[in-house]
């Protein structure tokens, strides 16, 4: 049995027989022969080479009336690859040499070969690397009998264990038969995070090695809900997980039901929830989980994982999907936030000593005013068709908010000359990730039309703590007193100043946190949506007197340790089965 | 050890430039190698340091012989002679059938 920990992405657990999908598709463990084995396997290779020159040359003659000497040239280079008697020698040698079974002798032979490819700096060499890993995929079908492993294909129910997955790999899950998703790469914002979710698979990311870690039909539970992984579980273990299962399920099923009540407390209270997106197709998801609106729409997925800058109507086909889902109902779009960890491909290689505390998110837009104004003006444009609000995000001073708003004051004037409708009242907010922000709310609520509190950056800023970082990251804590006094002063002086705010950070979907952030005052969520029905179950257990009481206690806490174990204590009390 | 039977151990050498503007891709890696593997000769081609065995194209591939790069051919037996005079026939003069660079930027636009 080994225990993995990642991030969790998806809600849900899943116990299953996996599937492990490199990034060439295939894996093939390392696996030892015995000495006198040496004979068998290397018959084993030549036989391969000889199935897959006869399947070749028979493909080839299929292919003889068709036209494209492309096509011809492919398999003529793959059957001379086959026909190379010192390519067969180098694998025959290792598996006599290295005692190892031919299926690994050919894999580990034939990757050698394209990572060497790999690292050309032609590009046309270099993509060559596909052409060996065809080689490879054919021989090890001849060898393993054609079990080859597909996600397409798949027709038994497993959970699928991958360094990384494309987008078309996900696109084609058929979710009757994917049981959950464990990746070594990826981040919450991943796209196999965002599709697990919107799809309702249990998902974990950034497990590093696991594919090191697994073999394929091997039993895997995956815990979405704590972000662990666990390979070859043993029987108590599996019992567990599989009353832990039923519970949750059974959690879920309640959630639903109350899908169409609104998130009001017994005092009746209301209370506004909102999803987080950042691909439009999320948007539908919102609905479904009961969202009310987007109050977070993460706009960096155009810039990202491309050559070249989204077009002005590339921007405007993303908002134009998403407002259109939800009509009349809010949609708070966030200007870009690159820099830091999200760089665009042409800043890629301008290297920062302190990325976070550098040119990143808004200050980087005010530097690049063409990259900014082409969204700000796909943005107005598509403000005529709902109700889309506009959020900047890391202001840290007055300054940069009038900075910005001249520059959508400029766009407005540039629509106003191409003769565009725009909607003219477009509300303008904010967000408040920075204490100097929190600070300053008072002055800031004067020109923003809103907050957002987000409590992740707000967090790191005021502890000084990089989360990601592991030295640091159980100093981490959204609960912080210093925090939740900063929070506490924003809602005030939004209060005050009658500016609407909402929380938009981790916390927000945090369920020990959600008496605590109504007992501050906040009426407005926004969190993605998987955990949408989870907390407006908490707001409809309880009253706002009770919530304003714990809020009290705990800021008259002076650790931090104190006020996590207050709060799970009394959400436990509410909810006891999402603990 | 020389064996005095000059005929039968005849040894070419010659250095050729790759034209085509792909370089030594899969394809022009496996004509070389088939050119090569008509002659009873022993090929071996070398890039800088690197020698490699001209009848098989994993190992010619391998060499990443993009454009411009010079390769030496050595050809060991009775058809050494004839044995060079195609493979540079191939390399430099039908360039594997392929556009040189300026001839691809022709087609290009």
């Amino acid at each position: 049995m080994e225990i993995k920990k990642g991030i969790a992405v998806s809600p849900g657990i899943s116990i299953g027989k996996c599937l492990v999908i490199d990034a060439e598709d295939y894996r093939i463990p390392r696996r030892l022969i015995e000495p006198s084995q040496r004979l068998t396997e290397t018959q084993r290779v030549r036989n391969a080479f000889k199935d897959g020159i006869e399947e070749l040359t028979r493909l080839q003659a299929e292919q003889e009336e068709i036209e494209g000497q492309k096509i011809k040239d492919i398999f003529a280079v793959h059957l001379s690859y086959l026909r190379d008697r010192t390519l067969r020698k180098k694998i025959t040698d290792m598996v006599n040499t290295e005692l190892v079974t031919a299926e690994f002798a050919v894999s580990r032979t034939l990757r050698d070969i394209a990572s060497h490819f790999t690292k050309v700096k032609d590009v046309y060499i270099s993509e060559r690397a596909a052409d060996i890993y065809d080689i490879e995929h054919r021989l090890l079908g001849h060898l393993v009998g054609g079990k080859r492993q597909d996600i397409a294909a798949l027709k038994e129910e497993a959970v699928i264990v991958a360094r990384e997955l494309s987008p078309t790999q996900t696109a084609s899950f058929n979710k009757e038969y994917v049981k959950g998703i464990a990746t070594g790469a990826g981040g919450r914002t991943s796209h196999t995070a965002i599709v697990a979710r919107s799809l309702g698979i249990p998902a974990v990311v950034a497990l590093e090695d696991i594919t090191e870690s697994v073999n394929a039909g091997d039993t895997v539970i995956i815990d979405g809900n704590r972000g662990i992984v666990i390979v070859n579980p043993d029987d108590n273990t599996i019992q567990q997980y599989l009353e832990y299962a039923v519970e949750y399920t059974e959690l879920e099923h309640r959630l639903d039901t109350i899908r169409e009540k609104p998130a009001e407390t017994r005092d009746g209270a209301r209370v506004t929830l909102f999803g987080n997106i950042e691909f439009p197709d999320e948007a539908q998801g919102v609905l479904q989980k009961g969202g009310e609106g987007i109050g977070l729409y993460r706009t960096e997925f155009l810039y990202l994982n491309r050559d070249t800058e989204p077009t002005e109507q590339e921007h405007y086909e993303a908002y134009s999907q998403t407002v259109k889902v939800f009509k009349s109902r809010p949609v708070i779009l966030r200007t870009a936030d690159l820099g830091a960890d999200k760089y665009t491909q042409s800043r890629r290689y301008v290297r920062e000593p302190n990325p976070f505390l550098g040119l990143r998110s808004i200050r980087l837009c005010l530097q690049n005013l063409t990259m900014f104004k082409t969204q700000l003006h796909a943005i107005m444009r598509a403000s005529v068709l709902g109700d889309l609000k506009i959020m900047f995000p890391l202001i840290t001073n007055l300054q940069e908010l009038m900075q910005a708003k001249m520059v959508l004051g400029d766009v407005m004037e540039d629509l106003d000359e191409e003769g565009i409708p725009y909607n003219r009242k477009i509300k303008v907010g904010i967000m408040v990730e920075t204490p100097s922000a929190a600070l300053t709310a008072s002055m800031l609520a004067r020109d923003a039309d809103f907050f957002s509190i987000g409590t992740n950056d707000l967090t790191q800023y005021t502890l000084a703590v990089d989360r990601g970082n592991e030295l640091v990251s159980t100093l981490y804590s959204s609960v912080d007193p210093a925090v939740l006094r900063l929070i506490r002063t924003v809602i005030q002086d939004a209060h005050k100043a009658q500016v609407e705010t909402s929380v938009c950070g981790e916390m927000a979907s945090e369920p020990e946190s959600v008496m605590l952030l109504l007992g501050l005052g906040v009426r407005t969520l926004s969190m993605a949506s998987p955990m949408i029905p989870e907390i407006k179950q908490i707001i409809r257990s309880v009253t706002i007197e009770e919530c304003n009481k714990v809020a009290r206690k705990v800021l008259g806490m002076n650790s931090e340790r104190q006020i996590s174990s207050f709060l799970r204590d009394a959400a436990r009390k509410i909810l006891p089965e999402a603990f | 050890m020389w064996t005095g039977d000059t005929v039968q151990n005849t040894v070419c050498e010659l250095e050729v430039e790759i034209k085509n503007a792909d370089g030594l891709h899969m394809r022009p890696a496996m004509q070389f190698v088939d050119a090569a593997s008509k002659f009873q000769a022993l090929i071996t081609v070398s890039k800088a340091e690197t020698s490699v065995d001209g009848k098989s194209i994993m190992q010619m591939s391998m060499l990443a012989a993009t454009y411009g790069t010079r390769l030496k051919i050595k050809a060991e037996g009775v058809d050494a002679a004839e044995a060079i005079e195609a493979l540079r026939e191939l390399v430099e003069v039908t360039k594997f059938g392929e556009p040189t660079p300026e001839e691809k930027s022709r087609q290009m636009s």
